[in-house]
């Protein structure tokens, strides 16, 4: 038994995180979160070079031939970076929708919940579309319509990769939060001194390592339980990380210029998108 | 991320069910918990099985990936825990077994691993908690003995042991953490009062410990003469990783159990309970993934002092949650001491204090894994 990520599997997500850094930074973000909502295609392609929507396909059909545990690693790495775009729908996506593999082609899908992303950008919409309604998204990178009823099945695979990002922002969360801390400075020392911010930042990192090991154990064994419990961990990751976050940076938390706020509308999305909590607690609790 | 185990493992785990599934049928009764002599011979009479088995050292010489299924196979079938045993095999053992000269091995080791000799802790003080470092019990040398003077206090299973592992300020000089020295104290020796203290559960769990000029030998002593700080952080250090394995398994069992009776009376009706309950079985089940990755680092040699404080922060909070669920399956039931889980519930309230309080575990990890700056 070794429950740690393997070299490759350490190398592969280390590969997203510098591709990342260097096409989606935060320069680009926060153009990305001033201008209007539109998905680069650019760097959807270049995320399909690197394999990210082809991760599980096998070799034989085009793909990478890798699993769910290489999986969760990028998309961490992809929640990490905010990256924006309806990306599990496309990798779901790929070997059923021609394009979306290489990433020339942008999928998305209605949600369980009735919430369709990305609906105006994208090539292919799935699931009962009909009826949109445009939202006025309260995250400024995640457009959204409302559709009168969701399909019924929930994709089991999209709700852990969707919590795998999920544990990707709380851990950005907790890096901002520590970073600021080590160098704002009040009352003559920096305010990481103070136990009350360094009890705020313990706990971020616990929930965030509480809902990593969830997401790890569910990829391993992709049982539908434990995939629910998971989402349930990794969605008040996300949330509860991004508030502490904003809390540590005081009224420069408040501003738009902080991305703190990306982070936590981004979360309140994915943990509304599927599975959200009362019916993941249910999920768990049927199988007592 | 493999959470598969080796075939030699599983063969292991095969043997052990094997074994415990001829074995527990025609174990004694479980004492009275307030019988504390009958506890320690029930404790030690397990222990003794366990060795005659060959399972005797397994928290010793067995990889941590064994220990887990030991841990794991063991809770699963309901054999008892270590109870009385748990400072010699968990703490005091393998010190010695680090730390402690061939004389000191061969003295030692063999009478906890048999289920012979107790071992208990005597770290905390009056005036010394969570700064253990600033403990004041002194030794001073007289010939080829320490003599002994001080207080200990909090001493769990102080009652029925043979042996202290004592934690004695030698030096003065210097920095605090230097000046402490490690010595195993003889608890029948002249001087020596054992005063139980009652918790809050009723029962006498632990115990001050009265130290007036008690000669303990310097041949006692484990490790250098003012080195005992870092004897002591090697004791603490061991049982990180896997020391929650069947307390985690046990919850999960619980968790079950739960659901059964709140289905059974009604309680399962509210979803409010219902969404409590499944969101509990999610964290226990993310405790167990965190344990298994714990546990792979130890086993490659990584340091799980740091997963350990993670882990325990949240366990032992997800733990008071349980028996607080719990409570609300049972109702005004949850008020009657001779219901199951009212004394766990009570016991559980230690789970944040004992092994380092929920507020220092919080400054080990800001500090030493968010590297943010130490505090006074
Ligand atoms: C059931 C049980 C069994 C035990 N068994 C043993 C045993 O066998 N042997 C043994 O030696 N000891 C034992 N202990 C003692 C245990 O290790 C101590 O209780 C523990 O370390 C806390 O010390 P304290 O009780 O003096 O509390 P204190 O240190 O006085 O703490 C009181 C409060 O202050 C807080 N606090 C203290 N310092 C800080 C700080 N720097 N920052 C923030 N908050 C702080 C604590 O978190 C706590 O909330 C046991 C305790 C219990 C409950």
């Amino acid at each position: 038994m070794d429950f740690r990520p393997s070299e490759d599997q350490r190398d592969l997500a280390r590969g997203m995180r510098e591709l990342l850094a260097g096409r989606f930074g935060r320069e680009a973000l926060r153009a990305a979160a001033d201008g209007p909502a539109r998905l680069d295609r650019a760097l959807w392609k270049e995320l399909g070079e690197a394999g990210l929507f082809a991760l599980r396909l096998p070799e034989a059909a085009g793909g990478v031939g890798l699993g769910l545990p290489e999986a969760v690693l990028l998309f961490e790495e992809a929640g990490r970076a905010l990256l924006p775009g309806p990306l599990v729908a496309t990798h779901l996506a790929a070997g059923r929708v021609p394009g979306a593999a290489e990433g020339t082609a942008v999928v998305t899908e209605v949600s369980p919940e009735g919430l369709l992303p990305w609906a105006d950008d994208a090539d292919v919409v799935l699931g009962p579309a009909a009826g949109a309604v445009p939202v006025r998204s309260v995250d400024p990178l995640t457009p959204l319509h409302r559709v009168p009823g969701g399909p019924a099945g929930l994709r089991w695979e999209a709700v852990l990769l969707t919590a795998a990002e999920q544990v990707g922002s709380a851990a950005w969360c907790t890096d901002a939060a520590v970073a600021y801390a080590g160098q704002r400075e009040q009352f003559g020392q920096v305010i990481g001194g103070f136990q009350a911010v360094k009890h705020l930042c313990a706990g971020m990192l616990v929930r965030t390592e509480l809902a990593r090991a969830a997401v790890h154990g569910a990829a391993v064994t992709a049982e539908p339980v434990e995939i629910a419990g998971a989402k349930l961990l990794a969605d008040e990751a996300a949330v509860a990380n991004a508030r502490d976050c904003l809390q540590v940076h005081g009224g420069m938390g408040f501003t738009w210029e902080a991305d703190v706020h990306l982070h936590l509308k981004r979360a309140w999305v994915r943990a509304a998108l599927l599975l959200p909590g009362a019916r993941a607690a249910e999920r768990v609790a049927d199988a007592l | 991320m493999d959470l598969t185990h080796t075939e030699e493992d599983e063969e292991f785990r095969a043997g052990l069910r094997a074994w415990l599934a001829a074995v527990l049928p025609g174990l004694p009764p479980r004492p009275d918990p307030l019988d504390w002599p009958a506890r320690r011979a029930y404790d030690c009479g397990w222990q003794r099985r366990l060795y005659d088995a060959g399972y005797g050292h397994v928290h010793w010489d067995a990889s941590p990936a064994r220990r887990l299924v030991f841990l794991e196979e063991t809770e699963r079938a309901g054999a008892p825990y270590v109870g009385a045993n748990f400072v010699g095999l968990l703490h005091a053992g393998p010190t010695i077994a680090a730390e402690g000269t061939p004389e000191q091995r061969e003295r030692w080791l063999e009478p906890v691993l048999r289920g012979d000799e107790v071992w208990c802790q005597g770290f905390s003080e009056p005036g010394a908690g969570s700064d253990l470092a600033s403990l004041r019990t002194r030794a001073v040398r007289d010939g080829d003995a320490y003599v002994v003077t001080g207080q200990k206090i909090w001493t769990s299973h102080a009652e029925v042991a043979d042996w202290c592992e004592l934690l004695v300020r030698t030096g003065t000089e210097g920095p605090r953490h230097r000046g402490i020295t490690w010595l195993a104290l003889p608890m029948d020796a002249p001087g020596v009062t054992v005063r139980p203290l009652r918790t809050l559960a009723g029962s006498a769990e632990f115990a001050e410990l009265f130290l007036d000029e008690v000669r303990v030998p310097v041949a006692n002593r484990v490790g250098e003469e003012d080195d005992g700080w870092r004897v002591t952080m090697v004791t603490l250090s061991f049982e990180r990783g896997t020391a929650f394995v069947g307390e985690v398994v046990a919850c999960r069992r619980l968790l079950g159990e739960l659901a059964r009776t709140a289905r059974a009376n009604g309680t399962w009706d509210d979803p409010a309970l219902r969404r409590r309950l499944g969101r509990l079985s999610a964290e226990f089940l993310a405790l167990w993934r965190l344990t298994q990755r714990n546990v792979s680092e130890a086993g490659a040699g990584g340091v799980p002092g740091t997963g350990g404080s993670v882990f325990k922060l949240h366990y032992s909070h997800a733990r008071q949650e349980l028996y607080d669920a719990a409570a609300e399956v049972l109702g005004p039931d949850a008020l009657d001491l001779g219901r199951e889980w009212t004394l766990d519930r009570l016991s559980s309230l230690s789970y944040t204090i004992a092994a380092g309080t929920s507020q220092i575990q919080r400054n080990i990890v800001a500090e030493r894994i968010l590297g943010l700056p130490k505090g006074r």
